[in-house]
């Protein structure tokens, strides 16, 4: 099928403004949108700039915007979008160039709910065992691949650069629950601040962007009881 | 944000405000279904819509039952303003990013909230229909 990709550019050493370019090419209904864009890069325009890594929908790099909806361009088939697509970096995030956005705030948003085990007590001498409905409690939000297209789809996220945002919930979510770790207390202290949860409005953007099809408001409603319960 | 400071637990303090507005207007929503529906309920299957006038009102909050309704009414101004405002409040908070204006208008809205609420009050407290 002969398909045509609008892209977003910007290329701040040559141009100052953004514009968009665009490549007509043959390409199979079942390539992925990724293969388009490895297709424009390789063949015909090598200052192209973007991120992706795996390329097969496992390390997150590449999210983008794909006529304007946040998917993973490795997991999305050329005949699923249509001979007409548009791709634009990830929004609310400041744009490096081309389709590569600064992503330096959503890893600071990360870190500041301790993405790690926590637990001083010496390890037993084989694993720390867990029942089969002790892990059910948090499998969901496991699957999480940090892409950032939860955050960059959340109207809150947009409007307020300081909300921790969906996707360091669900990534405190995965240990809070987890009746393993020990550190819930702070993390939920640092999730009840006011950029914390609670600028969540519930809108479920994230829940309709993620990649890995992880219930985030859900999981961020189940974060918001257990601090409110704490607090009781 | 460090776990450990100088081997001491300290618990770095989350917006107590903010979780109680969130609980609040969980309960607060389910509490208004309940009023909002028996409200409904008894103005127009029980009144009538046709018998809706001043004589209505009055004669209910004036009637046997009168303190109750009172009460009633009350809790429905109450939760509905507290409900609305806070709202408004989420609305301000996510929208207006100037520290200065977010303050005025919040400043007006809680002055709007506590006026509405205050007016509401009053009369439900002092009505008296002087016999009309």
């Amino acid at each position: 099928m002969r398909v045509l990709f609008k892209v977003y550019r910007y290329q701040p050493e040559t141009r100052e403004d953004a514009y968009f370019d665009s490549f007509e090419f043959d390409a199979e209904p079942t390539d992925r949108v990724l293969d388009g864009l490895n297709h424009i890069k390789w063949h015909l325009d090598g200052t192209l700039t973007l991120r992706r890594s795996c390329q097969h929908g496992i390390c997150g790099s590449d999210a983008l915007r794909i006529n304007g909806v946040n998917r993973l361009a490795c997991k999305v088939l050329i005949g699923d979008v249509g001979s007409k697509i548009k791709i634009e970096p990830l929004m609310g995030f400041t744009v490096i160039k081309d389709l590569v956005v600064d992503m330096d705030r959503f890893f600071s948003h990360y870190r500041s709910v301790m993405p790690y085990f926590v637990n001083d007590e010496a390890p037993p001498d084989r694993e720390r065992l867990q029942s089969v409905e002790a892990r059910d409690a948090y499998d969901d939000t496991t699957k999480c691949i940090l892409c950032a297209a939860c955050t960059t789809s959340c109207p809150s996220a947009w409007s307020n650069p300081d909300f921790i945002g969906p996707a360091a919930i669900v990534q405190a979510h995965r240990f809070i629950f987890d009746d393993r770790d020990e550190g819930s207390e702070e993390r939920l202290a640092a999730l009840g601040q006011r950029d914390g949860v609670w600028r969540c409005r519930t809108v479920f953007n994230c829940t309709r962007a993620c990649p890995k099809e992880i219930q985030i408001t859900k999981a961020i409603g189940e974060v918001k009881k257990a601090i409110v319960a704490d607090r009781s | 944000m460090s776990r450990r400071d100088g081997g001491g637990h300290r618990r770095p303090q989350g917006s107590g405000f903010e979780a109680s507005a969130w609980f609040f207007m969980r309960v607060s929503g389910v509490v208004l279904l309940g009023l909002a529906v028996f409200h409904l309920f008894w103005m127009h299957f029980v009144i009538g819509v046709e018998n809706i006038d001043f004589n209505a009102v009055a004669g209910r909050w004036e009637g046997r039952w009168g303190p109750l309704w009172r009460l009633y009414d009350l809790a429905l101004l109450v939760f509905a303003m507290a409900h609305g405002f806070n709202g408004l409040r989420y609305v301000l908070e996510d929208y207006v990013q100037r520290p200065g204006r977010r303050l005025a208008l919040k400043s007006i809205a809680y002055t709007l909230g506590f006026l509405l609420i205050s007016a509401g009050a009053y009369i439900i407290f002092t009505f008296d229909s002087g016999g009309v």
